[in-house]
């Protein structure tokens, strides 16, 4: 698809490709290192050409759950926060996943714990990868390294979500949301009409046209014997998702002894290391789970074989390296490094802790 | 005279609201829920509005409303109801939208969500169901409970220096530049049902004209929290209620 | 084709919009940009950098240990980063204010008196596009002007244009004050 090609902040490109990619609405609250997102939105002014509404909450709780109502009309909506900011969200985003509803969420991470910094960080990995709310549930969850995908994610995360009605998120680093970078604008689709909507999702509350069948939106289910059943529904829709939309990008993983594993734009930070590594001779290669959940589990085992160890790199002090564990079953080293407090670390720390933590072990 | 003498169309004084469901309701008998969900039922019908109603539903005794009345629900979290509504109608501005919600959900844990859906003027309905306690958990405080009054959690009574005082939040609505129509009713009498669904209709006029956010409160009964007879708490509420929420029109502009 | 350059200096010298304005000028000039800020309270008063990165392929990290291209513009960063100059590469720096000048003699140094130029062509707002004639004159990648000149009117709000004419003057007489 040929789009407008420009730079902007990742942040701002998000506005765009929101409305770009035929949202019907965005409702948000600002915090630091997002707010470009609604301002941008507001700028742009979009309800007056695709119609799309945008609206700035009372609060980040206020704020889910329009997306939640707006969801459950069967209307492509979304929001965006930084970590504090999405902690209050949980609720919400537990709800939206109860009710089985698609919705987009971004958060462009920021460091914690508490109000933290408003420096990059990756720390919210568990919270996004583990349920983050209340339940058994799980949100599909994207990590994009460049500005470009953050675009392109906006575009897939509402092709997802709507695929298995299961929210997905976009779990970004204050990196990508503040640098600037070229990117492609998608071409303009258009919002769906309201019968459109009404066709394309026949369980959504909005009004029983043609005097249907009421359609109730809950997540509410007294009774245990039912409640299970929505609980393996769920399950099922999990596993079908791990199945099919396992996403992960390999970087010079050819006649390499080791293997670097990050994501988002630390990835790319490694991939700079990786080059200088070579160098000095080390041959080391990269995966770069692209969903953090579902994790690409058999892509790291398969890689791992007759590897000498694993460097797991994140800005955080160890979580995606449990399940880089889990995926190799600790038969060979895995070590992590990490910088938190929303300092990045260069791409020479990053060779240092390779020789540091694996070669020279 | 027969009996299928009687039994005629011509003859019919009265029937069931087409849209409240023949089942069987999780409410206490007496409860007030029962009376506002028919008047809620009946001026959707009256009004044509069946096909583009949306129900949001709180947490709460009123959390199954959308298993009795035939209209298309989402059932919100605690408190967000008016978040929820706020994104239907935008997207949806050709629908009618409307919260219910008890004293909890609106005063206490969604007050931000109340008061800021109000303020900005949101076309939609808020129906307030006021009895002054948490039914549907056994009975506690709520915002609206009156000084003195016994709850699970104010065993001795709601005390002012401990509890704070009742708050009056369909007062505060009123004072917000975005209502257009504030109103205290109740459903104890005839004479109140019958102004109650009046003030009903009126609510859902507002909100097809895009006049702003109506707010109407409905001081109820909860014979059970209260623990009381049905009678005995119509008697109660009208003694000790409506002294602090007095009913009428607070805001019809 | 790939160059790393740095720019720091002083918040309020303009230091992230020259960078955005030479971001632009490369992806004029069909080439892969990234501009990563650094952000946060050094926005206010505090040192500001921005590191921008112009190349013919795909670009990696937005994070760099060393850069082909320093230009420092005040002592802070000309301590901080000089020692970040990759050998054989080019360090710029504005002698205003400046004790202690920089030793290395494996890199190429160009001091300037970039604040004394912007106040010759009498537009001291125009001081960050004088640097940025330096950085054009020393850079090995020669980004064509014209390109420079879309660079401006892009990243330039519109109600801003008429000073374009203003800017590209600041840009020549900058590439005039490169000296070893």
């Amino acid at each position: 698809m040929k789009g407008e090609v420009t730079l902007m902040k990742g942040n701002e490109a998000v506005a765009h490709a929101a409305i770009r990619y035929g949202f019907d609405g965005y409702f948000g609250y600002p915090i630091t290192p997002q707010s470009e997102v609604l301002e941008t939105l507001e700028a742009l002014m979009p309800w007056e050409t695709t119609g799309m509404v945008v609206l700035q909450a009372e609060s980040e709780v206020a704020a889910i759950n329009m997306v939640y109502g707006g969801a459950a009309t069967g209307k492509a909506v979304m929001t965006s926060s930084s970590s504090p900011g999405v902690s209050l969200k949980q609720e919400g985003i537990s709800y939206i996943a109860g009710a089985m509803l698609p919705a987009l969420i971004l958060n462009v991470m920021r460091g914690g714990p508490g109000l933290g910094t408003i420096q990059p960080s990756q720390a919210d990995y568990f919270q996004a990868t583990k349920g983050g709310g209340h339940g058994d549930y799980h949100l599909i969850v994207l990590a994009p390294s460049t500005v470009q995908e953050m675009v392109d994610f906006v575009g897939l995360g509402k092709e997802l979500t709507f695929k298995y009605r299961t929210p997905a998120m976009i779990l970004a680093d204050g990196i990508v949301g503040q640098m600037m970078e070229k990117v492609v604008l998608p071409e303009q689709q258009p919002r769906r009409s309201d019968e459109e909507v009404k066709k394309q999702c026949p369980w959504a509350a909005n009004g029983r046209t043609g005097l249907r069948k009421r359609n109730v939106i809950t997540s509410l289910e007294l009774e245990s014997s039912k409640m299970e059943i929505i609980n393996h529904q769920l399950q099922a829709i999990y596993k079908e998702i791990q199945e099919k939309e396992t996403r992960w990008e390999e970087i010079g993983l050819d006649g390499s002894d080791y293997l670097i594993i990050a994501f988002g734009s630390v990835a790319r930070i490694c991939d700079k290391a990786r080059e200088m590594a070579a160098e000095k001779g080390i041959k080391a290669g990269i995966i770069r789970p692209i969903t953090l959940w579902p994790f690409p589990s058999e892509a790291i085992e398969k890689a791992a074989e007759g590897k000498k160890g694993i460097l797991v790199v994140e800005l955080n002090a160890g979580q995606m390296i449990e399940d880089v564990r889990l995926a190799v079953h600790d038969r060979i080293p895995v070590k992590h490094f990490g910088r938190m407090g929303g300092i990045i670390p260069s791409p020479q720390e990053i060779v240092d802790a390779l020789e540091e933590k694996i070669i020279n072990a | 005279m027969e009996l299928n003498e009687i039994i005629r169309e011509e003859n019919k004084v009265y029937s069931a609201p087409e849209l409240l469901d023949e089942v069987h309701m999780h409410y206490c008998p007496g409860c007030s829920h029962g009376v506002v969900h028919k008047l809620v039922a009946e001026v959707i019908k009256e009004l044509g509005l069946t096909e583009t109603t949306v129900g949001v539903s709180p947490v709460g005794c009123a959390v199954f409303a959308y298993n009795y009345i035939d209209v298309d629900w989402v059932e919100a979290a605690h408190g967000r109801a008016p978040a929820v509504a706020t994104a239907i109608k935008r997207l949806w501005p050709e629908n009618t939208v409307f919260t219910y919600q008890g004293d909890g959900d609106m005063a206490a844990i969604g007050t931000a969500e109340s008061i800021h859906a109000a303020n900005r003027g949101e076309n939609i309905v808020m129906i307030f169901v006021n009895n002054a306690i948490y039914g549907m958990t056994g009975g506690q405080m709520a915002p609206t409970t009156l000084i003195g009054q016994k709850t699970a959690t104010t065993p001795y009574g709601r005390r002012v220096d401990l509890n704070g005082h009742p708050l009056e939040i369909t007062n505060l609505m009123a004072i917000l530049d975005g209502t257009c129509y504030v109103t205290r009713q109740s459903v104890h009498t005839p004479a109140a049902v019958r102004k109650t669904k009046a003030a009903l209709k009126k609510a859902f006029e507002n909100s097809l004209a895009k006049k702003g956010t109506s707010v109407v409160e409905i001081v109820s009964t909860c014979n059970s929290g209260w623990k009381m007879s049905p009678e005995k708490a119509n008697e109660w509420m009208a003694e000790n209620m409506f002294p602090k929420y007095p009913l009428g029109d607070l805001k019809n502009e | 084709m790939k160059e790393e350059i740095i720019i720091a200096g002083f918040g309020g010298q303009g230091v992230l919009s020259m960078g955005k304005i030479l971001a632009y000028s490369g992806l004029m000039d069909d080439k892969e940009v990234t501009w990563m800020p650094s952000y946060g309270p050094e926005q206010r008063g505090g040192t500001a950098n921005v590191t921008v990165i112009l190349s013919d392929e795909k670009i990696s990290s937005p994070v760099l240990d060393s850069y082909d291209i320093v230009i420092a513009l005040n002592q802070q960063s000309l301590d901080k980063f000089t020692p970040k100059v990759k050998p054989g590469g080019i360090l710029i720096y504005d002698t205003n204010g400046i004790h202690n000048r920089p030793e290395r003699d494996d890199i190429e140094i160009y001091p300037i008196d970039a604040m004394d130029a912007t106040l010759e062509i009498g537009n001291p707002k125009a001081y960050n596009m004088v640097v940025m004639g330096a950085l054009l004159e020393a850079m090995p990648y020669k980004l064509p002007m014209e390109n420079v000149v879309k660079g401006l009117k892009k990243s330039l709000p519109e109600r801003h244009h008429k000073l374009i004419p203003m800017n590209e003057q600041a840009i020549e007489k900058g590439k005039t004050i490169l000296k070893k």
